[in-house]
């Protein structure tokens, strides 16, 4: 059997699905977080499997400012976290309304 | 050889991410996250991408996910949470059919409705074999891209600086987060203030008790 692309760009798919549901479903602000990784992962794959595909250096390129985007979505989000549960402990994205409107 | 390969880390990718949607505890889902992560690296070793196998398990798994522990630990939020009860009525079923939308649009988009990847091969950018990797990325990061790379060391200074602005210590007492009380449940019950329990802005809360 040989690994085409279309096998890359499914599991990237799929995992990005996985993390959108659990960006939905899940309450914890950290978890939350987490499951933002896993669609950036799924992204990821996808750029360098079409990369390969493509034989372009373009799709590793990407990944890697991409990586970049998300180590620093990380550290302002986990701050922004920090910031929030020091004033009310255990707080899920529910109690977080308060910038609305 | 290279289907194994492939298919055991999807199989590690998968479990991962779906330990992630369902742990309890915010430190299993943060190791689920590690196990994802190195499915990952894998998949890009086995497309020759070595430089970024490499980065995505020193910044990923060695950095971003240290700092989700050290976040966890130092909330200490490191305890199992309930996820028997929904906290939005019907919204489970409704995530589950926005996924699952989702999954099927993009499986259509990729695979069904294009006859795999089109597009032109690169002229600029060759994708080299696996040892040349680093060179040719290093190469064509500091050629063709290095406003970008110095954007992006502004936008990373820029990250350091606000986290530091969001987490510092606050002198005084903190600023309670204001309680938004539905205009509903306020009517109906003029002094049902243990509906608030024991959350900031609670004075507001006895003197409406008192005055009524």
């Amino acid at each position: 059997m040989v690994v085409t692309t279309s096998w890359y760009l499914t599991l990237g798919a799929i995992l990005f699905s996985m993390g959108a549901v659990g960006l939905l479903t899940r309450r914890n602000p950290l978890i939350m977080i987490m499951c933002v990784e896993l669609m950036l992962n799924a992204v990821n794959l996808t750029f360098v499997s079409l990369g390969s595909a493509l034989g372009d250096l373009g799709g590793q390129l990407s990944v890697f400012f991409v990586l970049v985007v998300a180590a620093s979505e990380v550290v302002v989000g986990l701050a922004v976290v920090v910031a929030i549960m020091r004033r009310r402990q255990g707080a899920t994205v529910d109690d977080l309304s308060v910038l609305r409107g | 050889m290279d289907a194994a390969v492939f298919l055991i880390s999807a199989v590690i990718i998968l479990v991962g991410a779906g330990g992630v949607l369902v742990a309890r505890n915010p430190v299993h889902a943060a190791l689920f996250l590690v196990q994802t992560l190195f499915g990952v690296s894998v998949l890009f070793v086995l497309q020759d991408a070595t430089f970024l196998a490499a980065v995505q398990i020193i910044v990923y798994a060695g950095a971003v996910v240290i700092l989700f522990l050290f976040v966890i630990m130092l909330l200490g939020v490191d305890r199992s949470e309930n996820l028997d009860v929904e906290p939005i009525v019907g919204q489970r079923p409704v995530a589950a059919i926005v996924g699952a939308s989702l999954l099927g649009m993009l499986l259509t988009a990729l695979l069904v409705s294009v006859d795999g990847p089109t597009g032109a091969h690169a002229a600029n950018t060759p994708l080299g074999d696996a040892a040349d990797n680093t060179r040719l990325l290093g190469e064509s990061l500091f050629t063709d891209y290095v406003f970008a790379v110095e954007l992006t060391a502004i936008l990373l200074t820029i990250a350091v600086i606000g986290a530091v602005v969001l987490a510092r210590r606050v002198r005084g007492p903190l600023a309670p987060l204001p309680v938004v009380v539905v205009a509903s449940a306020a009517d109906e019950a003029p002094q049902g203030d243990d509906g608030q329990p024991d959350v900031a802005g609670m004075t507001d809360g006895d003197d409406a008790g008192e005055g009524a």
